[in-house]
This record gives C-alpha cells, structure tokens and sequence, in this order.
C-alpha cells in the first residue's frame, strides 16, 4: 500500500488533535466549567482519520454522540468546536448545539447526533443528494454497537441497498452500548446481518491506522464507483466512560490501562512509519507539539470569548418567522 | 380556473413545482406504487389515494422514488437529503405512522437550523393523511397535528379546501424549513374553482370564510367547511358568526384570533383532534390571556372527546364534531350573554 507523505502526516496530525482535544476536555470538564456532557472519542482517532483521509468536503459524513474525533477528521476547526464546547457565541453553532450537535454542512459534516441511530438515515438522504445531483459524493454513516441495534440503522441498511445508493456504513464497535457489552447486546454477527441484506462487508483493527485506511480505501472507492453501499466494522475501544463522569464499575480493573499500554494507534503509527522509513521522527514531533500549542490556544480562546447574547434565544427557529 | 377535487389540486401542486424545481422530489410507501410487480405497471397505484397518480410516469424513477414500508429510513433519508441540497416531499401515508419515524422529525429535521446555529436549511415537506370519518379506526384516523405544532422548528400546514391546498402546497415545497402538510382524507373527493396556474398562499395569513358581529368561530381543516354550514344557518337566526381558518397552526395568526375576538366578544373554537393540549386549547389560552377584557362569555371548544378514534360509525359519529356540535356551542355563548343581562 503507498500512501503519500502528505496524506501520512495530515492524518497524524488529525489522530495527534483529536487525541489531545479530547485528553484536554477530560480535564477540563472535571473543573466543572463545561456544561452538559461530553463523550470522548480517546482510543479511537485512527478510525475516524483513517475513514475520512478518503474523503473530500463535497462527501457528507453523519456522526454520533461520541462526535468530536469525526469532526476533526472532516476536517473542522478545533477553536470552534471548543467555544461550542463550552457554550460560546464564538462556537461553530453559536453555542446552541454543544458537543452532541457540532456541525458544518459547508465541510460535508452533518452533524453529530445526540439520537442513538440518527445518522444512517440521514446518510441515505446524503447519499441520494449525491446520486441524483451527480457530484461523484459519497456519504458515510458512522454509528456505533449500539446503534446497530436501532431499528433505524437496519431500516437504512436495507433502504440503502434497495436505491443502490453511495452509502459507507462505518460501525465503530467498542464493546460497549453505555454500560452493557456489545456482545450481550447484539445478536448474531455483524457480519451476517450485512450480508442478510446483501451488502458487502469489511473489517478492520481500529487501532491501527493503515488497517483502517486501507479497508475504508475500497469501501469508499466502492460506494463512489455506482457499486451500492458497504459496511465497514471497525474494532475499537474507547479509554473513557460512555460520558465523562461515568465511573465504569462494568470494566474490569486494568482492562483501560492495558488498552492505553497495547493499543495505541498513535504510539503504534509512529512505531509503523518510523521502521518502514516513511516519516521521521522529527515530523511526528514537530506536529505532537503544534497541536499542543493549537488546543492550548483553542481551550484559552473558547474561556475567553462571549457567551451568546440573550436575543440569540429566538432566533432562528425559523428561516421567516 | 377549472373544478379540481383536493386530490387534483393536491397533484397539480407537486406536478408544477416538479417541472420549476428540479431539486423536487417524491418519495413515500407507493407514491408510484408497482415497482417490481407482476404486472409490470410500475406507475399502478400513484400512492393509496392515487394522489400522486402519473407523476413517475412523467417525471421516472430519480424524481419519484417507492420506498420500502420503513418511515423512519425514508423520513430521515429526506431531511437528510433535504439538508443536502434536494427538496423532498415525503408522503408518511396515514400520519399516524409518524410513530415510527418521530425521531427523524422531532429531533432531527426540526432541530438542525437552530441547533446548528443558523447554518443548515432543511426545505422538506411531509405529507400525510389525517382525520375521522373513514371508520379506519383508531390507528388510521388521528388528527395529529398539535403533536407537530408543539415542536420547535416545524411548520404546520391543514388546507380546507382544493383551492387552499394548491397554493399552500406549493408554499411549503418553496419553504426552507420542514413543513408537516395534513390532508384531511375525507376531503380528497371535495371540488371547487382552482387557477390552473401555479400560486402560493402565505403561512401565518388566517383566511375569514365567513365575517360577522356576534361570534368567532377558529376552525381548522375540515372542520373550516363545518363552521361555515353551521354560520349560515345560524345567519339565518339572526346570529352572525366569524369563522377563522388559520390555515397553519404554525405559524399561527394570532393577530387576526385576536382581532376577530375584540370584535365579536365571544369565542367557539372547532377542532378535529384530541382536546387535551389541542389547537382548541392554545388558542383558548391565547385569548383569556390576550383578549380577557373583550369576552362577553367564556370560550367553548368544539373537539372530540378524549378517547380513541373508534369504528363502529354510529361512534365515530358520536365522535366527531359536527355542524349541529358547532352551533349548539354557539347559542350557549349566545346564550351566556343573554343570561348576564337578565
């Protein structure tokens, strides 16, 4: 597999902010200054990144709760998803979405989603407004264990198949809906139920960026090519809890420190392109810390900016009314 | 202007804008009706009602798409299609099978624009059928839209007739935010004058069917056809009524409610669906607390009782209002007044 050098290190970079945003909101949000709740996506960057390195802004993705790793592969800016974050006027929704509904259509980012199941709808729609406006887009769906068993995800699967839309459906499967585990929760195989509809069916290790790059690399070509949809299911863990604040009484003792110690896909990208000589080790560093330095910026000018003025209240619940 | 039915008026609606925009497009359970039969015919049934009836003949299988019977893949497909850069139309048959694809309304389509701080645009426009007086019973007859007046986000459309249908039709489709547009199915067969060409009636603009000095009667949907039979025998008796179609519950025409009140004194509001937390009951809040100094006798609400929608059609009738409901509500607060100055 040949992956150029720019691509290598746009990704990096991507896994290294969304690592580091998150990281930093779990601090941040223990100090009690961030409203509501946050989900981190820590453990899970090289999925999002290794999907969305095939994308360009005109594909739409559909995210979830757990939405801020998808936003930053798409490609959204970290300052404003931090005002958002903490209710800013500055946010990219003005403060009136928060972690859950942090979006922007004018990248093909169509929202994170606070409804378990509500993006692969959605991305039906997406795709069909690739299909039928003929702009070579794709659509993907990213959506969780949990949602696999929403009987929206399975309406859309066969929905999907049944107008031969270019639909991607990324299943990010970290064990875990909330607090029960995947494998008491979901019957049968994903596998199977992917090809109960007829659609092809690929998996791949979510820690491991190439493996995740590679095998969205062919859905996506797939989807694009007038193919049909496909799912993809990823195999991942998340580090935190469902949400921060969640004590995980349902992990065993140790089985988040052995994740953190045996499958980090930062820790395992640089051991990867260091040994087959496709980056240095200076570039990883030099962009470990510039994202530093780019979050450190985003939390201090998310702190400091303008709470939403009381008008904005009532505005735009409608385009004229 | 020729005589169309509501249904006609309903198609010509789609058709015109179909042909403007080409962003236009149907989806819905047999808005085609055929695909993959055995007789070929793909165009058969044009959805249960034969509403869409021609439209993918004329415009194919891109721009009229049968989906599987799966609301809430195809519901959602529309917003998010809608959020994309298509305008949908999405038909939800009977509308109480918004049980299974409320999610993709409530809290998707409805939300993005102020969720999404100002930056999505969601032109989407779902039609379903509503009412009584089919003996389809209690699971193909509600009357659901407070439901949908209730969310944020949404625009609600009832059309009382063929002539108020097209142009509201062709309103919403323009519209870009999500617009709930309830065809009464007892009207579908109901025919009057409409212009051939196409023309728009504003949200938020009541129309006055009838004007009068001694009661406003704010009716929706269907039940606009039953104030008005109950106002012109009621004329006949020397009562001379109002009757206020808001048109859309929401936006709602508050402004021309309140007028109308300050002008009569005295209030019936006529509602075809559920009476708790119904447009009869808004509209009742709206005007004691807007209004209170102009009434001459407390409001009365016209609505079912809170009870299912039943079959049995000696029930049903029992159920609905109707134009005698109508004026008996409207000599007790005839009545009312009389008894103050006795």
């Amino acid at each position: 597999m040949q992956i150029a050098r720019e691509v290598l290190l746009r990704s990096y970079r991507a896994m290294r902010t969304i690592r580091d945003f998150e990281e930093r909101l779990h601090v941040e949000f223990a100090t009690g200054e961030i409203p509501g709740f946050v989900h981190l996506y820590c453990g899970e960057e090289a999925s999002g990144v290794g999907v969305c390195a095939h994308l360009t802004d005109t594909d739409t993705i559909a995210s979830t709760h757990r939405g801020h790793g998808h936003c930053i592969a798409k490609g959204v800016g970290v300052d404003g998803m931090m005002a958002e974050i903490y209710g800013k006027k500055t946010g990219l929704c003005r403060g009136k979405g928060g972690s859950m509904h942090i979006a922007d259509l004018s990248l093909g980012m169509l929202g994170a989603n606070g409804i378990v199941g509500g993006g692969p709808p959605l991305i039906c729609g997406a795709a069909l407004s690739h299909k039928l406006l003929k702009d070579n887009g794709v659509a993907v769906a990213f959506y969780g264990d949990g949602a696999s068993n929403e009987g929206s995800t399975l309406e859309s699967l066969n929905l999907a198949t049944v107008w031969n839309l270019p639909a991607v459906f990324v299943l990010e499967d970290n064990g875990y809906g909330e607090a029960t585990a995947s494998s008491y929760a979901c019957a049968g195989s994903q596998k199977a139920r992917a090809a109960g509809f007829g659609m092809p069916y690929l998996e791949c290790d979510g820690s491991d960026f190439f493996s995740v790059y590679e095998t969205a690399g062919e859905a996506i070509a797939h989807a694009r090519s007038g193919k049909g949809p496909i799912m993809v299911h990823v195999h991942l863990a998340r580090w935190y809890g469902h949400f921060e604040g969640d004590a995980m009484t349902y992990r065993a003792n140790g089985e988040v420190a052995k994740l953190r110690a045996e499958k980090d896909c930062l820790v395992r990208f640089r051991k990867q392109v260091e040994e087959f000589s496709l980056l240095e080790a200076a570039d990883l560093d030099a962009i470990d810390g510039s994202v530093r330095a780019e979050i450190e910026a985003a939390v201090i000018g998310a702190k400091a900016a303008p709470v939403p003025e009381p008008a904005e209240l009532l505005e735009d619940v409608y385009v004229n009314y | 202007m020729s005589r169309k039915s509501f249904r006609q008026a309903i198609n010509e609606a789609l058709r015109q804008e179909m042909l403007r925009d080409p962003r236009v497009i149907l989806m819905g359970e047999d808005v085609a009706g055929g695909q993959g039969g055995s007789s070929g015919v793909s165009d058969a049934w044009g959805g249960v009602l034969g509403v869409t009836k021609g439209l993918y003949t004329e415009f194919g299988p891109d721009r009229v798409l049968d989906t599987p019977i799966s609301e809430a893949s195809y519901v959602g497909a529309a917003a998010g299609a809608a959020a994309t850069g298509l305008r949908p139309v999405a038909e939800v048959m009977f509308i109480d099978f918004v049980g299974c694809c409320l999610d993709q309304i409530m809290n998707q389509a409805a939300k993005f624009r102020y969720m999404f701080g100002g930056k999505a645009r969601t032109p989407l426009v779902i039609r379903g059928m509503y009412g009584a007086g089919f003996s389809a019973a209690a699971q193909h007859s509600q009357a659901l839209y407070p439901l949908f007046t209730h969310i944020p986000g949404l625009k609600v459309v009832i059309p009382s007739s063929p002539y108020e249908a097209k142009g509201l039709l062709i309103e919403a489709i323009r519209d870009d935010d999500p617009v709930i547009f309830l065809e009464n199915k007892v009207m579908y067969d109901d025919e009057e004058d409409v212009p051939d060409e196409p023309y728009t009636i504003p949200f938020g603009e009541a129309n006055l069917t009838r004007e009068g000095e001694d009661v406003t009667i704010v009716a929706f949907g269907r039940m606009v056809n039953f104030a008005n039979q109950a106002a012109d025998k009621l004329a006949k008796e020397g009562i001379s009524c109002t009757v206020v179609d808001p048109r859309t519950t929401s936006p709602l025409d508050s402004d021309t409610i309140l007028d109308c009140v300050a002008d009569t004194g005295r209030l019936v509001i006529v509602d075809e669906s559920s009476p708790r937390c119904n447009m009869a009951t808004d509209v009742a809040a709206l005007v004691a607390e807007e209004a209170f100094d102009a009434l001459k006798a407390p409001i009365r609400r016209v609505t079912p009782p809170h009870t299912p929608v039943p079959f049995a059609s000696i029930l049903e009738d029992l159920y609905m209002p109707n134009p005698a409901k109508i004026e008996a509500a409207v000599r007790s607060v005839m009545g009312y007044k009389a008894k103050q100055e006795a």
